[in-house]
């Protein structure tokens, strides 16, 4: 599986996101740079990683929306390239509006750092085809800005169409309905809140997230 | 020309840092504090030539998250 993991200043969960592909698939990403306009060829897989991006200055992502790299991601997303948003990477995703929806100030308003358990709503996307529908799974969070928010219709049509990924099992942000991760349209973009990254080996005491990865180097090798 | 956009969260939207401000009026002893609402006050500096338009598409496309946020546009006038 070819993919990438886009750096901006600021990210800094970059590293943790190529350990982890380079873990699960076999093969190291590659790393691009916010201002490159042109990605490499081929890819299968973008991967937009955690932190503060631009400091988060005016909202968490809105600056790295902006970035010239997130054209062509946009541009990667329309044919079909997938896309993992992962904390940051997920604001940066409804900034770019990729995805609906925005990411607000926890509800209880500390930054939270630790294993919530989650529940897989649909199994049948890409990347989460080796979980199975409702299976409890605990993947670590660490955010400031992981409250879901989007108005009554649109969650209504995430519901409804099957794009809510995963769930918080318990309160966790005060994101409505509980979301945690969310599909685009097509099923190719996921955004989410919790880090599949930091739960691929032993060492990290869990590995409910390894099955993300192999979902997708799956969905990959398979002829089209 | 000093242009003056102000963010707020939209009416519905749960602000917690509103709410955090609300209590922490309450803990100093202020009382008929119904509700407080915390946003973001952006000062332009602008050439004269810049239009309204231009401005709105600045908020729409950067300024505001139109998501969950509301902008107003003031312009105030010759910046000092």
């Amino acid at each position: 599986m070819k993919s990438a993991v886009i750096v901006f200043p600021g990210s800094n969960c970059d590293r943790d996101m190529a350990e982890g592909l380079r873990i699960v698939t076999g093969k190291a990403p590659t790393m691009v740079w916010h201002r490159e306009t042109e990605l490499p060829e081929g890819l299968d897989l973008i991967a937009i990683p955690g932190g503060f991006s631009y400091g988060d200055y005016l909202r968490s992502g809105a600056m790295a929306a902006q970035s010239p790299v997130m054209r062509a991601v946009k541009d990667a997303a329309e044919r079909g390239v997938f896309i993992l948003g992962v904390c940051n990477g997920f604001q940066v995703l409804t900034e770019t509006h990729l995805l609906p929806g925005a990411l607000m100030r926890n509800a209880g308003l500390s930054f939270i750092c630790r294993d919530v358990p989650l529940t897989v709503e649909n199994s049948q996307s890409a990347f989460t085809a080796r979980y199975g529908a409702g299976e409890a799974v605990a993947i670590p969070v660490a955010h400031h800005d992981g409250n879901y928010q989007a108005d009554a219709a649109t969650l209504d049509r995430l519901e409804g169409e099957g794009r809510v990924a995963f769930r918080y099992a318990a309160e966790v942000n005060g994101s409505a309905r509980g979301i945690a991760g969310i599909l685009n349209e097509a099923g190719n973009v996921l955004g989410m809140m919790p880090h599949p990254e930091r739960a691929v080996e032993d060492a990290h005491g869990r590995t409910d997230g390894r099955r993300l990865f192999e979902g997708l180097l799956e969905a990959v090798s398979q002829p089209a | 020309m000093k242009t003056r956009v102000y963010v707020t969260l939209k009416n519905g939207v749960l602000d917690p840092q509103g709410k955090a401000i609300h209590h922490a009026l309450e803990g100093l002893g202020f009382s008929g504090v119904n509700d407080v609402r915390a946003g973001k006050l952006i000062e332009l500096d602008l050439d004269p030539k810049v239009s309204d338009a231009e401005v709105e598409d600045m908020c729409r496309k950067l300024l505001a998250n139109t998501v969950i946020e509301n902008f107003k546009i003031e312009r105030v006038g010759a910046a000092a």
